[in-house]
């Protein structure tokens, strides 16, 4: 470590005690407030575990069954409860194994703190065995890595870790241990971090971008907002809430943005995106100034960017610089913590209703509801679909219930019809798409939320990405509620074949094994339902357990996902069949 | 409408950590932008390192590339400059057979005309270096490859830029 950069850790003198530095991570870690982390041992960082053994008490380890489970579930903790998740791991398939995790919580924006075992230090550069170069192979999908090969860095390195995960905009963090440095033992002491000379959390607002920002949108006829998961990151919610009504600007979100503000919230005007809904995507290709909140204008929104939102004038609020014209130039830049800079916009607005603008959305809203939701929500044909069944879980969790998915058709439509009365609910891996998220992302919101419902909603491929993790829902009794909705296809890339590929179902057909007798096999209860007149009460049961709970719905295999951008159209060229 | 690409040199003043050099190489590799040259020393402030890299790219591009490279924690400021905003060199070596110094009295011209320095003499071999432009560094070599050289180096480019950077101004606002 470079002197001047610990120097902020230094500044305090502490007590110190002459401590093992695998006892160090562990003390480390109860000072950031760590009470659970999710892991696998292995050689290289059995020394750590064994202290965990001896601070069972204080801290909680939970075992998954695959390092990638571990990582995702310290996502899904993050994710719903704001801190920072903490994952572990051996060296070698150990960390190589929470790279997907890693990859998917750099994209998506989440804190994570992963420990890595490694060799001994003098065996690094051998090929020993298990030795493997992780900061090399997660450099370019960390905030920030760094090795540790010896035990008197470990207090200000994990210090440092534990601050760059969580501020500004948090990331995940990978630090590797050497197992000699967790054997040594040094004067241990604890300062956490409060800023390192190189690194700037949030930019300073400035006050002329964001009165020319306010101007713009009190002037603006046809306003409309966007906002991603930065509010929710920078807990804002209130602040846009506040900016929401008093400007009367219609206000969509990008699909990690979802729950921020209610469902049932009037000016909320939906989702954005491939799969979002019809006024919102349309209505970008005509609003007069198009306000970004907190979101990166990702590909999947945008769609085709040289027909995107041309007519508008840009405004983009964002805590991350490198965010700025990345994919869509902007007219007015307004950098910083938008909890701050948001209360501040809110004194510079009139107060408006854009009445005749929201008449268009409802009109178009109506156009979607006849041509997609009524058969998605409401279906006449016999085959149950994957929108009825997300119907049933909102009226029966009133909208309360977190709501984990996976990757595919029914992230999609539990994105799109899932009801949030609270934010931080929409737990899914957006930006990397990662199959095999969801359960184990639920065991880890469940945890860290006890009191909250949490309903994984999954599809028969992503489960099986990581279905081995119902041992770590077993072991632990964590009472998350599972809900597969089998339609015996890799559906979404089925549906893609269907569109784009003249109906060659390449390798999508999926023969999948009897999943209710799986679940019962980890002894967690579970049915199958096939029929409509089934659903209400099998649902119904699945929500009252006080156990974990296992519910497949054998869904029509061939629907698809409605509205639909297809990939490099625009926005405007929005499909409803 | 295509943008000009340019050739563009990038300084970065950054913390002098293991593994920044891969996380600022990582950044070009991704977006499959070849790194013409990349120098890395101590800069004007004490533990302060700056990294010194040539690319051919757009502006757009480079603003897109410097906010990326901003972005790295270990990182303290990046820009970027065109060859008129910079003053920059590049120095060379050639290990040349000594016998040729005698029996071609005319690379002794080529010596003394293009201000190129001789390091060592000895009975094998001597050994020649030139700082300056690309291109006067490439005319000499085509006209000393003629006689043969043994061995040819070329440095990447440093460069100092004619504005001030103003890190120091920058790390004492840091620390306040």
């Amino acid at each position: 470590m470079n002197t001047e950069t610990m120097e902020t850790n230094k500044t305090a003198a502490t007590k110190t005690e002459r401590i093992t530095g695998c006892e160090a991570i562990i003390r480390c870690l109860i000072e950031e407030g760590v009470d659970i982390l999710y892991g696998y041992p292995g050689g290289a960082i059995m020394p750590v575990y064994d202290e965990l053994f001896k601070y069972q008490g204080k801290i909680h380890h939970v075992l998954t069954r695959h390092e990638q489970g571990a990582a995702h579930a310290a996502q899904g903790y993050a994710r719903i409860s704001g801190k920072v998740g903490v994952a572990m791991a051996t060296s070698g398939p150990g960390a190589t194994n929470l790279v997907t995790g890693i990859a998917d919580a750099q994209i998506d924006s989440t804190p994570l703190v992963c420990i890595t075992g490694q060799v001994p230090s003098h065996l690094l550069g051998s090929d020993a065995f298990q030795e493997t170069d992780i900061v090399g192979i997660s450099t370019p999908v960390t905030k920030w890595n760094h090795q540790v090969t010896k035990a008197e860095d470990i207090p200000e390195v994990l210090a440092k870790a534990f601050y760059i995960a969580r501020s500004g905009r948090p990331g995940p963090v990978l630090i590797d241990i050497t197992k000699d440095a967790q054997f040594q033992e040094f004067d241990f002491s604890y300062k956490k971090c409060t800023g390192i000379r190189s690194y700037t959390p949030a930019p300073k607002i400035n006050l002329e971008s964001l009165r020319a920002a306010a101007e713009l949108i009190n002037n603006a006829k046809k306003p409309l907002i966007v906002w991603g998961q930065g509010v929710i990151l920078g807990e804002a919610e209130e602040e846009l809430k506040a900016v929401i009504e008093k400007s009367g600007v219609p206000a969509a979100w990008t699909i990690l943005g979802a729950s921020a503000i209610p469902t049932s919230h009037p000016l909320n005007v939906g989702m954005v995106g491939m799969h979002g809904n019809y006024a919102p995507n349309k209505l970008t290709n005509e609003c007069d100034v198009l306000i970004a909140i907190g979101m990166r204008f990702d590909d999947r929104v945008t769609g085709d960017l040289n027909t995107y939102a041309k007519q508008a004038k840009v405004i983009h609020f964002d805590i991350d610089p490198a965010e700025i014209d990345k994919n869509v130039k902007t007219d007015i830049a307004v950098l910083g913590d938008c909890k701050e800079s948001l209360a501040l916009l809110l004194k510079e607005l009139n107060a408006n209703s854009h009445e005749d603008w929201h008449q268009e959305f409802k009109d178009l809203y109506k156009i979607e509801y006849e041509k997609v939701i009524k058969s998605d929500l409401l279906p006449e044909k016999e085959g149950l679909t994957m929108g009825e069944v997300l119907k049933e879980i909102n009226s029966q969790t009133k909208g309360n219930a977190a709501i984990v998915s996976d990757v595919g058709q029914h992230q999609m439509i539990a994105c799109r019809y899932a009801e949030f009365n609270k934010t931080k609910s929409n737990i899914t891996s957006g930006g990397l798409g990662t199959m095999g998220f969801a359960l184990p992302a639920a065991i880890g919101a469940k945890m860290a939320k006890p009191d909250r419902e949490v309903v994984a909603i999954i599809g028969d491929g992503g489960y099986q990405m990581n279905i081995q993790e119902l041992g770590t829902i077993f072991q632990q009794e964590v009472p998350v509620k599972i809900v597969v909705l089998n339609n015996e296809f890799l559906g979404m890339v089925r549906q893609w074949q269907q569109l784009f590929f003249d109906k060659r179902y390449a390798s999508t057909e999926m023969t999948n094994p009897d999943f209710v007798t799986i679940a019962k096999g980890y002894h967690i209860n579970a049915k199958r339902v096939t029929k409509r007149e089934e659903l209400a009460d099998a649902v119904q049961e699945m929500i009252a357990s006080k156990s974990s709970y296992f519910l497949e719905v054998c869904v029509e295999k061939e629907d698809n996902v409605f509205p639909m951008i297809p990939s490099g159209a625009s926005v405007s060229d929005i499909r409803l069949s | 409408m295509s943008e000009e690409i340019k050739t563009l040199t990038i300084s970065v003043y950054t913390e002098n950590n293991i593994g920044l050099l891969n996380r600022i190489s990582a950044i070009f590799q991704r977006r499959h932008i070849n790194i013409e040259s990349l120098t890395t020393s101590q800069s004007e402030i004490e533990n302060v390192n700056r990294f010194v890299i040539v690319v051919n790219i757009t502006e757009t591009q480079a603003k897109k590339i410097v906010g990326q490279i901003e972005k790295q924690v270990e990182v303290i400021k990046a820009y970027y400059h065109d060859d008129h905003e910079t003053i920059y060199t590049e120095s060379c070596m050639f290990k040349i057979k000594s016998n040729l110094l005698f029996d071609e009295p005319q690379i002794q011209n080529i010596i003394k005309e293009s201000n190129t320095r001789i390091v060592t003499v000895n009975k094998e071999f001597f050994v020649l270096e030139k700082s300056g432009r690309r291109h006067e560094i490439e005319a000499l070599r085509k006209e000393l490859n003629v006689f043969g050289i043994m061995q040819f180096v070329r440095s990447g480019r440093i460069a100092v830029t004619k504005d001030e950077m103003k890190i120091t101004e920058l790390l004492a606002e840091i620390k306040n």
